[in-house]
C-alpha cells in the first residue's frame, strides 16, 4: 500500500497513464501549431485537436462545434458567466442569479460582475444541500439575464436538478450555465437533451492532465457571448491564444476513456463509498453533510463532532484528504458550503472532505476505517467539548468567550 | 502546512492530558475560547501547600498548534509560583514552538488559559 493514501480525488486526480502515453508524442514529434495552415506539422497537431474535441463532445452528448477549449474550469466560468452576461444585459437587464454553495470561480466571477453594476441573487440550498426548485423560480426576474448552478458540489458532491432548473430557465428566457467541473465520468450528461445553455468542464478531474479544460456553447439555439481574451481569434474568435495541443490530447483521452468506463467504475466506487459510509458511521457523533441519495458515490464529506478538523487531519497523514474547515488559511473561517447549508459553526469545524477515485482499493478504505476510529477516539480524549458533551453539558447554552 | 518538530511532539504525545476536580478550593480552572472559532482549551493548575504549582492538567479542542501550546504550558507551569507563572507570555510559547504567524492565536490562547486558571484560584481563596 503507497502512503498517503490518496482520497483527495475531488481536488485533482492522477493523470491515467493511458492518456499521460498518448500525449508525450505531442509534446515531443508531433509539436506542430494546430493553427499553422501551411505545413503538415500544423496539419498533424489540428487533426489530433480535433478528434480531442469530438472526444470531450462524446462524453457530454454534444456536437463538438459546440466545444471550446479553455486553460480549465476556472476560465471556463470566467468566459460563461462574464461572456453571455455582457453578451445579452443590453435587451435582457442586470440580474444574475447562483447558489452560495458554488465553486469560487463562480461566486467570484458574480462579485466582479457585481461591481460593475449587476445586481445578483446568491440562492440558499436546503440543509440537504440541494436548491429548492420553487425558489429558484421565485428568484426570476424579469430582467434576470443568467443563472448558474453546479452539476455536482465540490465539497459535499451533491447533484443539482439540472433538469428541472433548466427547463424555468427556458421558459423565462434565462441563460442557464453549468459548472460540470466535478460531474463528468460521474454522473451521465446528454446535451441533446438537458436544457442547458453553457457548460463547463476540465480534465484533471477526470484523470486529464491539468491546465485544459473546455466550455460548452451551445449552436441550437445559438448562444454567444463576448471573448474575454482577445488576440489571434482563435476557437471562433471566443477564446484566442494557441492551442495547447498535448493537454487537448490528453483531454479528449481522458473522456474517451470516461465515456467506456465510467458505469462500470462508478458500481465499483459506490460500492467502496458504502464500504466507508457504513465504518465511518460506527463511530459515535458523526454526521454525513449533503443528501445522501442525490449524490455522486465518489464524495463523503462527514463532520466527527467535538474534534478539530484540521487536528484530525494531521492525525491520519497516513491519508489524504481535505478539510471542509479552511481553518489552514489565516482567515479561520470555516467552510462556506458547510455554513451555507446551515451546519453550526462546531460541525463545520469538524468537518473532512473523502474524495474516493479509479485507483481506490478496499484494502485503502479499511485502513481509512481503522486509522479514523482510533484517531478521533483519541481527540475526543484531548477535547474538553467531548468531555462536556459527555457530561451532560448543552453547548449550545455556555457562553463562550469569543476571540 | 509544515509544523516544527516541537509542535509534532507534544501533537503526538501530549503532556498532561486530563482533568483534575473543579470543586477542589486548590485547583484553579481555566477556559477559553469558542468552539465556533474552532478553538477551546481548558486548563486546570492545583496549587500544593508550599505554594507551587504542583500539578497541571490540559483539554483542547483545535488545531495541532493550539493542541500543542497548552501541552507545552502545563509543563512550564509545574513548579512555579502564581506570580511567575502569571508572567508567562504568548512570545515565550509561540517561540518555544515556532509557531507560524497564522498560528500565533494559539499561544495567545493558552496565555489566556493561564490567567484564567489563575483567577479561578484566586476567587476561591
Amino acid at each position: 500500500m503507497k502512503l498517503p493514501i490518496y482520497m483527495d480525488y475531488s481536488a485533482t486526480t492522477p493523470v491515467d497513464k493511458r492518456v499521460a502515453e498518448r500525449m508525450i508524442p505531442f509534446i515531443t514529434e508531433e509539436f506542430g501549431n494546430p493553427a499553422s495552415r501551411s505545413h503538415p506539422y500544423g496539419w498533424t497537431a489540428e487533426k489530433a485537436v480535433e478528434e480531442a474535441r469530438r472526444q470531450v463532445a462524446d462524453l457530454v452528448n454534444a456536437d463538438p462545434k459546440e466545444i471550446v477549449w479553455t486553460s480549465g474550469a476556472t476560465e471556463s466560468n470566467n468566459l460563461a458567466i462574464k461572456g453571455t452576461a455582457e453578451f445579452y444585459s443590453k435587451d435582457k437587464g442586470k440580474h444574475i442569479i447562483t447558489v452560495a454553495t458554488e465553486h469560487k470561480a463562480v461566486i467570484d466571477a458574480f462579485r466582479e460582475l457585481e461591481r460593475i453594476g449587476y445586481e445578483a441573487t446568491y440562492l440558499t440550498p436546503e440543509p440537504n444541500g440541494l436548491i429548492n426548485i420553487e425558489k429558484f423560480k421565485a428568484a426570476i426576474r424579469p430582467d434576470t439575464v443568467l443563472a448558474s448552478v453546479m452539476f455536482v458540489n465540490n465539497e459535499i458532491g451533491v447533484i443539482q436538478d439540472i433538469n428541472s432548473l433548466g427547463n424555468i430557465c427556458r421558459e423565462h428566457n434565462v441563460i442557464f450555465h453549468v459548472d460540470a467541473a466535478q460531474a463528468t465520468g460521474k454522473v451521465d450528461i446528454n446535451l441533446a437533451e438537458l436544457p442547458v445553455d453553457v457548460m463547463s468542464f476540465c480534465a484533471h478531474k477526470t484523470y486529464g492532465p491539468k491546465g485544459i479544460g473546455a466550455l460548452y456553447v451551445r449552436r441550437k439555439p445559438r448562444i454567444r457571448l463576448q471573448a474575454q481574451m482577445h488576440g489571434g481569434g482563435h476557437e471562433r474568435g471566443m477564446r484566442s491564444g494557441t492551442l495547447a495541443t498535448h493537454q487537448i490530447v490528453g483531454m479528449g483521452e481522458a473522456f474517451k476513456i470516461a465515456k467506456e468506463e465510467m458505469h462500470d467504475e462508478n458500481k465499483r466506487i459506490k460500492k467502496l463509498h458504502d464500504q466507508l459510509l457504513h465504518g465511518l458511521t460506527e463511530i459515535e457523533e458523526v454526521y454525513v453533510n449533503g443528501d445522501l441519495t442525490h449524490r455522486v458515490p465518489h464524495n463523503l464529506n462527514i463532520s466527527f463532532n467535538y474534534v478539530e478538523g484540521e487536528s484530525l487531519i494531521m492525525a491520519i497523514k497516513d491519508i489524504a484528504v481535505s478539510s471542509g474547515s479552511a481553518c489552514t488559511s489565516a482567515s479561520l473561517e470555516p467552510s462556506y458550503v458547510l455554513r451555507a447549508l446551515g451546519r453550526s459553526d462546531e460541525l463545520a469545524h469538524s468537518s473532512i472532505r473523502f474524495s474516493i477515485g479509479r485507483y481506490t482499493t478496499e484494502e485503502d478504505i479499511n485502513h481509512a476505517i481503522d486509522l479514523l476510529k482510533q484517531k478521533v477516539d483519541k481527540l475526543r480524549e484531548l477535547s474538553p467539548l467531548w468531555e462536556m458533551f459527555k457530561d451532560g453539558v448543552d453547548l449550545e447554552k455556555v457562553e463562550w468567550a469569543a476571540h | 502546512m509544515a509544523y516544527s518538530d516541537k509542535v509534532l511532539d507534544h501533537y503526538e504525545n501530549p503532556r498532561n492530558v486530563g482533568s483534575l476536580d473543579k470543586n477542589d478550593p486548590n485547583v484553579g480552572t481555566g477556559m477559553v475560547g469558542a468552539p465556533a472559532c474552532g478553538d477551546v482549551m481548558k486548563l486546570q493548575i492545583k496549587l500544593g501547600k508550599n505554594g507551587l504549582i504542583e500539578d497541571a492538567k490540559f483539554k483542547t479542542y483545535g488545531c495541532g498548534s493550539a493542541i500543542a501550546s497548552s501541552s507545552l504550558v502545563t509543563e512550564m507551569l509545574k513548579g512555579k509560583t502564581l506570580d511567575e507563572a502569571e508572567s508567562i507570555k504568548n512570545s515565550a510559547i509561540a517561540e518555544e514552538l515556532a509557531l507560524p504567524p497564522v498560528k500565533i492565536h494559539c499561544s495567545v490562547l493558552a496565555e489566556d488559559a493561564i490567567k484564567a486558571a489563575i483567577n479561578d484560584l484566586k476567587s476561591k481563596k
